[in-house]
Order: C-alpha cells, then sequence, then structure tokens
C-alpha cells in the first residue's frame, strides 16, 4: 500500500477492483464502512457479485481478464473530459517529459519488438534529454511528444463502445464508475483503488496495476490521504516477506538478484545505481551502494571488506535473463533437472497451476523437506488419488512447523507496518519456527564444508549466520548496526550499536544492514519499535487517523508514500482538511515527508516522487517488459479470436512453458468456451491447507462448488446442488454446482459470454471436500514478474454422472 | 436495565467471524456439512444443537439489481420470552431469565421436556430459534455469553466483529444506537426498520423487507389471522399470570 489500513476511512471514492475486500481482507471493510458513513461511494468492479458487492454502493460484472480495456476507457473519460487535476499533473508526473523519437505504437506492438525473443528493446522508449542530460519538460503539455499528448494518443481507442463489446460491461455503467471516480480529481478530494490478486494474476497483472497508477496520478490521488494504489496484501505476512525478498529476482530491501552479467561487485554497482543530472531529482536509489554493501557486510560479516567487493563473489548468481519464478522450477522438476528440494510456506500441489503436471514433476525429486502444521497436499503428493505410493522414489522429510501462535517474530502488513506479535503458547511436542530449522540446516552446512571442504566453500563458512534463531536479534541485525565507531550528526555511536537511521549506512564497511528500508525499526534510543503501542498523535495527525507511535512503518515511519505531492509547491496542503504534511514556520509538520527539503518553490526541494530517477510520477513508465503505457490484450486462453483494440491478440512477450502438459486451448475454442476465474474464500486460507484442518472452518465451507448463473444453468441442464465436471484442455475438477443470480451472463463482441468462478482451497487430504481447482488452470505468466493467468482461462461444464471426488 | 444487542445488517459482510466465535467459545463441536444438493455459503443449514447462531444469507433481484442480505440469526432475548412462558408450564425455572442482563437461558432442565413439549416450546418462538439435541435431549440456543457478560466483557460475537454490525450494550443505548442508524439509513434505504425493537433484546437493523432476509426476521413475517406460535404463546399466559 501507498497508504495504509486505516487510511481508507479518508475517501471520498473508493474502487474496488481485483480485489474481494470484505472476503478477503475483512477488517478493510472496518474502514471502507467508515468512508462510506462519510459519503464516500464504494465501488465493486469484478466478474463475480460477492460479499464486496453487497456492501458497496453498486457492483459491475465484468469479464475476467479485461480490466485495461476498463480502466483505459477511464483514462480516456478523465482526459476527454479534462477531469484530471492539472497543476498536479504538470509538476509533479512525468506528464510534461518530452519522450524520444525512438517510441512509438502500431497494431497493438510497442516499438523495439523482436519477435524471435519475445521482448521489447526498451531503450527505445527512453526520454528526450537536453544538453545538460536532464529530461526535456514543457509543463504546458501541449508537445505533441510529451507522455500527456502520447497518453492521449494511446487511449484515444478505448471509447466507450469498444470497452463496452470487449468487457461485457453496459456503456451506463462504465460511465457511472467513471464518474464517480474521476470526481475525485479535484485538489479537496481523494479516491482510493483498493486491489488484490483479481489484478495481479493476468499475464498483463503488471499493466492492470499501471493503469490504475495512471489514474491515480492524473486525479491527483498518490501521496494523499485516503488516496493511494492499495494493494491489499495477505495476513501470512506476504508485505514483510516480499520486503525480505521471498521472490528470486530481489534481494532484500527491493534490489536486484545478482546475475551473470554482474560478476564483480563494482559491475553490479555500475549496473544498478541510477543517475540523474536533475538537480531537481532526489533519484533516491543513487544511494544503492551504501544500502548494498551495509547487507553484504551483514551476510559476510568481518570477511567483507572494500577491498574484496564485500564478498560479493561469493555470491550465487542466476544466470541473466533466466526465469526462476516456481512456473519454470516446476517445469524443469517435470523435465528431472532438479533433484531436490525444500517447501515451506506454501501447498504447491494446489494452488500452482497445471497441478496434474506440478504434482508428476514433484514425483522426479529425489528428496522433498517439508514444514507443516498438518499434512497437506504437498506433503502426502505421493499418497495421492491414482498413484501407487511405492512406484514414487521421492524421499520426504516432514519437520512439525511452530503454528504462529506459537511464535514470536514481526509481521509487516499491508500498510508497511512492522507489528510485533507474541507468543500465546509453546510449540506443541518437537514443532519449532522455521527460523529455527533454518538456523540448524545453516549450522550444519558450514560444518561440513569447513571439514570436507567443497567448489568455493567461503561462500558458506564465511556467512555470520546467526547460530540459534532469537527473533529479537535478528530485527536487530536488520535494522543493521556500527562496524566501528561512528559520530551521525553530534551524536557519537560505538562499533555493534544500532545504526538510527538509513541516512547513516555508508558504503565502505562501517555499517551493516540486512534491510536497508528497516533502518530506524530497532534503535538505540527506542529499541524494538515494533512493539510500540502509543496512541499518540497531533491535532493534524487525529485528522487523518494517522497514529505515528504505533509500531513503526518503513520507511523512516513516513505512513503516506510519496506525501510531498499532498502539497502544491509552497508547501501548503491540497486538501487543507485532511492534510498529510505541511510546511510551517521553516519545518515540515504531520507525516514524515518523502525527504525533508524545503517546498519546491524556494529552488532548494526536490520533486516529490523521489525514488524515480527523475522524481516525477510515472504516467510513463518505460521499465516495465510490456510497454511504458498499458494496453489491453486478451487472456491467453480466450473465449474470443479477435482483439477489437489492435491485431494483437495476447500479450507479445507474456511468458510461458511448453512441455507435453502445458497444453493450451485455441481462442474462442468451441469445447472450452466458458470463461473460469479462481478465488480465495474467507473461511479458507490460500489453499486450505491449514483451514481445511480446523473443523469449524470446514464446516461453514465444506466442499469444492463452483458459482453458476441460473442462465448457465439451464442452458447445460444443471440443478442448484448437482455435482458437474468443469473441464479444461489440461484437466477435470469436480464441484458442486452453486447457481445464482450474483453470477450474470455478460455480452461480449456481441454475444453472450458466461463465466464462472471456483474456489482453489479443496484438496484431497481433506476426504470429500474436493480436488485442486488449479489442475485447469494454465501456465502462462505475466512478462515482469511470471505471476501465472490464474484469473482467467477456458473451460467447458456439465452434469457429473457420478461423483469419486466429493462426499454426497 | 437489561443488556441489549444492535445487530445493523447494513455493515455486514457475513465474514462469520461471529458465528465461529459463538461455537469457539462454547465449544461447540463442528457438523459435517456439505454443498452436495445444498449449493449455498450458508453453512450449516440451520440453526442446531451446535450452532447457536447462525448467519442467513437470501439473495434475490431487485429491478435488476442483485441484492445479497446477511442476517447473523441467534436468539432474540425476548422482554417477555414465549419458550419461557411454555416452558414453564412443563418445568418450571427449566427456561430462566437473567433480571440482570435480561438473557433468557435454557438450563440442564430442558432435558426434562419430552420431545413433544420441547418441539412446542420452539414453535412458541416467534423467531424459530430453539434447538433440541437429540442425544441429551436438552434445548440449546444462544446464551447472550452470559458468563462473559458478567465479567465486564462482550459477548464473543460482539467483540470478533470487524465492521460495526455486532453491537451490545445497555437497552436504551442499543435503542438510540438503532434509532440513529436508521434515521441515517432511511434515506438510501426508504424501507429500512428496526426489527421488533419494544418486544425484544436483540434488536436488527434491516434495510430490506424482513422476507428478504430470513422467514422469522420478525414474528409478524410469518402470522396468518394468529400463527401456531403466537396461539401457543396466548396460551401459555394466563399459567403465567396464576403463577405469580
Amino acid at each position: 500500500m501507498t497508504n495504509h489500513w486505516i487510511d481508507i476511512k479518508n475517501a471520498d471514492s473508493i474502487l474496488i477492483m481485483g480485489s474481494n475486500a470484505a472476503e478477503h481482507h475483512p477488517i478493510s471493510f472496518k474502514w471502507v464502512l467508515q468512508a462510506k458513513d462519510k459519503g464516500a461511494t464504494v465501488m465493486h468492479v469484478d466478474p463475480k457479485f460477492s460479499r464486496t458487492s453487497a456492501r458497496s454502493d453498486f457492483h459491475v460484472p465484468l469479464r475476467s481478464g479485461t480490466d485495461i480495456a476498463f480502466l483505459g476507457g477511464m483514462i480516456k473519460y478523465i482526459v476527454d473530459n479534462e477531469k484530471y487535476f492539472k497543476e498536479y499533473v504538470a509538476n509533479y508526473t512525468n506528464a510534461a517529459l518530452v519522450v524520444g523519437k525512438d517510441y512509438g505504437f502500431k497494431d497493438g506492438l510497442f516499438t523495439g519488438y523482436d519477435e524471435k525473443t519475445r521482448s521489447y528493446d526498451k531503450s527505445k522508449w527512453g526520454f528526450e534529454m537536453d544538453k545538460n542530460g536532464v529530461p526535456v519538460r514543457d509543463t504546458s503539455m501541449k508537445n505533441p511528444r510529451c507522455v500527456f499528448q502520447l497518453l492521449k494518443q494511446h487511449y484515444s481507442r478505448y471509447d466507450l463502445d469498444t470497452v463496452s463489446a470487449t468487457t461485457g460491461v453496459s456503456k451506463e455503467n462504465l460511465l457511472k464508475v467513471y464518474e464517480a471516480f474521476a470526481a475525485t480529481g479535484k485538489p479537496d478530494k481523494a479516491g482510493t483503488v483498493m486491489y488484490a490478486l483479481g489484478w495481479t494474476q493476468h499475464t498483463v497483472g503488471v499493466q492492470n496495476i499501471r493503469s490504475a497508477a495512471i489514474i491515480q496520478l492524473l486525479l491527483g490521488n498518490i501521496g494523499v490521504a485516503g488516496g493511494g494504489i492499495n494493494a491489499l496484501r495477505g495476513e501470512p505476512n506476504v508485505q514483510g516477506s516480499t520486503d525480505h525478498t521471498l521472490l528470486y529476482h530481489i534481494i532484500p530491501g527491493y534490489m536486484a538478484m545478482p546475475h551473470s552479467g554482474w560478476q564483480t561487485y563494482d559491475q553490479y554497482i555500475k549496473g544498478n545505481t541510477p543517475v540523474s543530472n536533475d538537480p531537481m531529482s532526489a533519484n533516491w536509489w543513487q544511494h544503492k551502494p551504501k544500502y548494498f554493501a551495509s547487507l553484504l557486510k551483514a551476510w559476510y560479516g568481518d570477511h567483507a571488506s572494500k577491498e574484496n567487493g564485500f564478498c560479493y563473489e561469493l555470491l550465487p548468481k542466476i544466470e541473466k535473463g533466466e526465469d526462476y519464478s516456481y512456473m519454470f522450477l516446476f517445469d524443469r522438476m517435470y523435465q528431472g533437472k532438479i533433484r531436490g528440494g525444500i517447501i515451506i510456506g506454501l501447498n504447491p500441489m494446489n494452488s500452482v497451476p497445471n497441478t496434474n503436471k506440478v504434482r508428476k514433476a514433484l514425483d522426479n525429486l529425489e528428496w522433498l523437506v517439508t514444514s507443516e502444521l498438518h499434512h497437506s497436499e504437498t506433503t502426502d503428493n505421493w499418497h495421492r488419488p491414482g498413484v501407487d505410493p511405492k512406484t514414487v522414489k521421492t524421499e520426504v522429510f516432514l519437520l512439525p512447523s511452530a503454528h504462529r501462535l506459537e511464535k514470536e517474530g514481526s509481521v509487516t502488513n499491508s500498510g508497511r507496518w512492522m507489528l510485533w506479535h507474541y507468543q500465546a503458547v509453546k510449540p506443541a511436542f518437537e514443532a519449532r519456527p522455521f527460523g529455527d530449522m533454518f538456523c540448524g540446516f545453516m549450522s550444519r552446512l558450514q560444518a561440513l564444508y569447513a571439514k570436507e571442504g567443497g567448489k568455493l566453500p567461503e561462500s558458506v563458512t564465511w556467512l555470520d549466520y546467526p547460530k540459534t534463531y532469537d527473533p529479537d536479534d535478528l530485527c536487530a541485525r536488520i535494522n543493521g548496526r556500527f562496524t566501528q565507531d561512528a559520530k551521525v550528526g553530534n551524536k557519537q555511536y560505538k562499533k555493534g550499536q544500532q545504526v538510527p537511521s538509513f541516512t547513516a549506512l555508508k558504503d565502505d564497511g562501517s555499517t551493516m544492514s540486512l534491510n536497508w528500508l528497516y533502518a530506524g525499526s530497532y534503535t538505540e534510543e527506542d529499541g524494538n519499535k515494533a512493539k510500540r503501542r502509543s496512541t499518540k498523535q497531533t491535532e493534524m495527525q487525529a485528522k487523518i487517523g494517522l497514529f505515528p507511535n504505533w509500531a513503526w512503518c518503513w520507511p523512516v515511519n513516513r505512513r503516506i508514500l510519496y506525501n510531498r505531492a499532498s502539497v502544491d509547491l509552497n508547501g501548503k496542503p491540497y486538501n487543507p482538511a485532511k492534510a498529510v504534511i505541511e510546511w510551517k514556520d521553516g519545518k515540515w509538520i504531520g507525516d514524515i515527508p518523502d525527504g525533508g527539503w524545503p517546498p519546491v518553490s524556494s529552488g532548494k526541494g526536490r520533486s516529490p516522487f523521489i525514488m524515480s530517477k527523475h522524481g516525477f510520477g510515472q504516467i510513463y513508465g518505460p521499465g516495465r517488459q510490456d510497454g511504458p503505457f498499458s494496453e489491453h490484450y486478451e487472456p491467453v486462453e480466450t473465449p474470443v479470436d479477435s482483439n477489437k483494440f489492435s491485431k494483437q491478440l495476447n500479450s507479445p512477450v507474456y511468458k510461458f512453458v511448453s512441455s507435453n502438459m502445458d497444453k493450451l486451448a485455441k481462442p474462442a475454442d468451441p469445447n472450452y468456451p466458458i470463461v473460469l476465474t479462481t478465488y480465495s474464500l474467507t473461511e479458507h486460507w490460500c489453499g486450505g491447507g491449514e483451514t481445511r484442518n480446523i473443523p469449524n472452518l470446514l464446516e461453514a465451507e465444506p466442499q469444492q462448488y463452483v458459482e453458476m448463473s441460473p442462465e448457465l444453468a439451464q442452458e447445460k441442464g444443471i440443478k442448484n446442488g448437482d455435482g458437474v465436471i468443469i473441464e479444461s484442455v489440461r484437466g477435470k475438477v469436480e464441484a458442486i454446482a452453486m447457481v445464482t443470480i450474483r453470477m450474470r451472463p455478460l455480452k461480449v463482441h456481441g454475444r453472450i459470454i458466461h463465466e464462472i468462478g471456483m474456489p482453489f482451497c479443496f484438496g484431497w487430504t481433506t476426504p470429500g471436500s474436493g480436488d485442486a481447482t488449479n489442475r485447469l488452470t494454465p501456465s502462462v505468466g505475466d512478462p515482469n514478474t511470471t505471476i501465472p493467468e490464474y484469473k482467467a482461462c477456458c473451460v467447458n461444464i456439465r452434469k457429473a454422472d457420478k461423483l469419486t471426488e466429493l462426499a454426497t | 436495565m437489561p443488556k441489549s444487542f444492535l445487530i445493523d445488517t447494513s455493515r455486514c459482510t457475513a465474514c462469520r467471524g461471529c458465528q465461529i466465535a459463538c461455537k469457539e467459545w462454547h465449544e461447540l463441536p463442528a457438523n459435517k456439512t456439505t454443498q452436495y444438493h445444498w449449493g449455498s455459503h450458508q453453512n450449516p443449514q440451520d440453526l442446531n444443537p451446535n450452532n447457536y447462531k447462525l448467519v442467513r444469507f437470501s439473495e434475490h433481484l431487485e429491478d435488476g439489481v442483485v441484492r445479497w442480505n446477511f442476517f447473523p440469526d441467534q436468539c432474540r432475548h425476548c422482554e417477555v420470552p414465549p419458550c419461557k412462558e411454555l416452558g414453564d408450564v412443563y418445568i418450571e425455572e427449566a427456561i430462566v431469565k437473567d433480571e440482570k442482563t435480561g438473557a433468557v437461558l435454557f438450563t440442564e432442565k430442558t432435558k426434562g421436556f419430552s420431545k413433544e413439549q420441547a418441539e412446542e416450546v420452539r414453535e412458541a418462538c416467534p423467531y424459530n430459534i430453539p434447538r433440541r439435541n437429540e442425544t441429551t435431549g436438552m434445548l440449546s440456543k444462544c446464551t447472550m455469553c452470559n458468563d462473559r457478560v458478567h465479567a465486564g466483557m462482550l459477548p464473543a460475537c460482539v467483540k470478533v466483529c470487524p465492521t460495526g454490525t455486532m453491537n451490545f450494550g445497555e437497552r436504551e443505548e442499543m435503542l438510540a444506537l438503532g434509532k440513529q442508524r436508521l434515521a441515517a439509513l432511511k434515506k438510501k434505504w426508504p424501507k429500512a426498520m428496526l426489527a421488533d425493537p419494544e418486544d425484544v433484546n436483540v434488536i436488527y437493523l434491516l434495510t430490506d423487507e424482513p422476507a428478504n432476509y430470513h422467514d422469522f426476521a420478525v414474528a409478524e413475517a410469518n402470522v396468518g389471522p394468529m400463527s401456531k406460535k403466537q396461539f401457543l404463546a396466548t396460551l401459555a399466559r394466563p399459567f403465567k399470570a396464576m403463577k405469580a
């Protein structure tokens, strides 16, 4: 989230799209309803009428996978009707920047496309620079090559008719949403966007969110109270685990994973540190060397020195351009290229697409380490229906995991708040926290390498890895320490003491920090700030529900990111009633500002979007793999055979794997005419591995179901409560029909298209509850993130003659 | 002064935190449920001795617009509880009312009711709440978490509610809150109403017609000229009066 949970109450308009917030983030609705009480319009745009829709002012059904068409239409509406916040757009976004001559867009393709590699040469999308190397700007936004004019041109194709025919949303409903949300383009109004996996899990997932970012920047909704782009992240510490690098392509603090193209420390620094010649741009990532050196220093301790590149060369490096996300990992496993593995904290045999394939792939492992509260479809894969366990060679180790109530530690919520949670009870029997297990793994590995040697043993033996797991000590290391005596301002710190903030981090080896973003969370002065529980606030902070002394939030306890965009060039809040920061008597008050420089008008200020190279909010985003503007492409499996916006049917750069089990239905395949979308539910958590073992939750949601419209049910001769079989080109799944008016047939490309929806939480280890929905979904992914397209594929449905997966 | 609940259904997201918390607090076992021949999120299908609280789901189209109503159903802890009126006829004080909190409570003595008598008690309830445990013979329903309330705590269902649907406090406070919320909701929902506020201590605030939530959302929703349960309740009254 750019903002935080409580801040939702400050919104005048709430667009919930790509999310079923009430069901999957129930607490969010505490704040949504408070905004609604004060007159905010709450809109839910989603294929299914859900519990979120029930509490919204209105629900707009759309065909899954057409969000960019819907949002592109809104961008056109905002531009055509001049609903954008002109001063904000001109001063704070890159709308005024002039784009270089090489950029172009034709027939659904941006310039620089290479058909052979299915990738773009992004250098074609750069800005035009002046003689000082500063981007050329035209704040009148009239230059035909400026971002604003290119935006206008790009989205001119997104007229109501085309958008309606693509999305299945009536023109009336389109306008209803566009008008209500665009009304927040006024300085004293704010609109928030709440999204989740409904936007990310598409082959155009990143561009779905880019579309929302463009809208929010046009309306001046970023940096303000009640605004923002708010990713609703999962309870299982998704935010914290991403910050600390759950994903393969980054290392802690959102720095790139070292790859084969960066063999030395200097090459890494050169390849990853942006340079800006604009004195108005803070270009915050210019400090990356300090964060990176401090991270290496935290990993390799006394062994890391400036002279040896802080042991950078000991790090494993991925092959440049290679994809290590789970879609590709399981493909390699299927091809027999992986011998063993550790799977902890997820249940891929239920939650990875094309599950029939990944279940077979897992059989190819010689050994597998798992750690769970309960047996899951993953831990027990070799016992799955239809397989003789004797034929599976994998040696499986199932380590008993402590439940979260049996552990203490920090959780970072969606609003980036780092909150301490305390141990309620001691772990039962031999169960242990994951951290404890990893300390055990590493101690033994280090001992083995020390004794037996091996290739580059120092990369393991030199690691400054804790011998035992102590969450409090780990948090202290994450914050970072001085490795030499140092002075910060007037304050003297001794070697081994905590750094006060990331501004104290250095690239000379005098500091260490496991994650620069968290520097300041655990200090000499205040201890572990995740434990703070004070509601003390100023009157100004109280007006927007800002609690700076409750827990701690990255970065530097800044609760609303990009807040310098909430004030005008003189530092006066655009919305005085809900001010986030204000320049008063020579200093900033309110939230922690994005950098302490005085307002822009002083000449000593900085542009507000300090994390982007040029300091501007990126309406034009030249860094993505699939284009600087969003563009509608059909899902890889689509019920239509043409794209009304261009000749390009699917994303030209989406990722896929191509084993003999990775089949795809052809566009508008008559055998699979129905759109399937998949989702979580309130009562079960993700793949259901934990919650299906909680009897009261299983009582509330006992079995695999499929939500379908009465019209489709009639067409297929299916009654509510009947057993049915849903089939894609990849597999079959049994479910019980839930025939409901909450699913509506949609008029798309002039004909009726049906959509059905299924949860993915049920699995065969809970007898009679059903089995993996993901046996239906395809292994195709977003070109930026490789997140699979769980939300849209093509299937058929029929009444079942008999049921074997479901208890009747 | 008895305590009351205000259940503001305009805020309910049917997260079922209340339903689960009730089971957890009372340590009630889970029922085996199924979607087969049912096909609804409402599980279990009805109140039963293991579910004192059940979120009911009801959907319909209103001028082409989907309405999905949620009704966290539970005992209304009536001011003058017909279940007790009738129950006292058969076994005095099998059903008691805690005058301090207003909680209407089914005691162990309800095991003494014959199956038919228990059925009559259920039928006497205008809201179709009491359920008989066929194994023990005991009648069961919401307890108002009377033990928690006496200890100064909120009922479990209120404590867990994230949206402000479940409210609990002094009756006057809850009535005032109900009236205030009703006035605010009336603008957008002309059919909004408080369900039987004079007669019960669990007051539902509805935004749609009661029948669009549940057959027994209000006492009047299922009357002919005079329903069997009302008739039975009338029968019980003279006995009660005589005993007093």
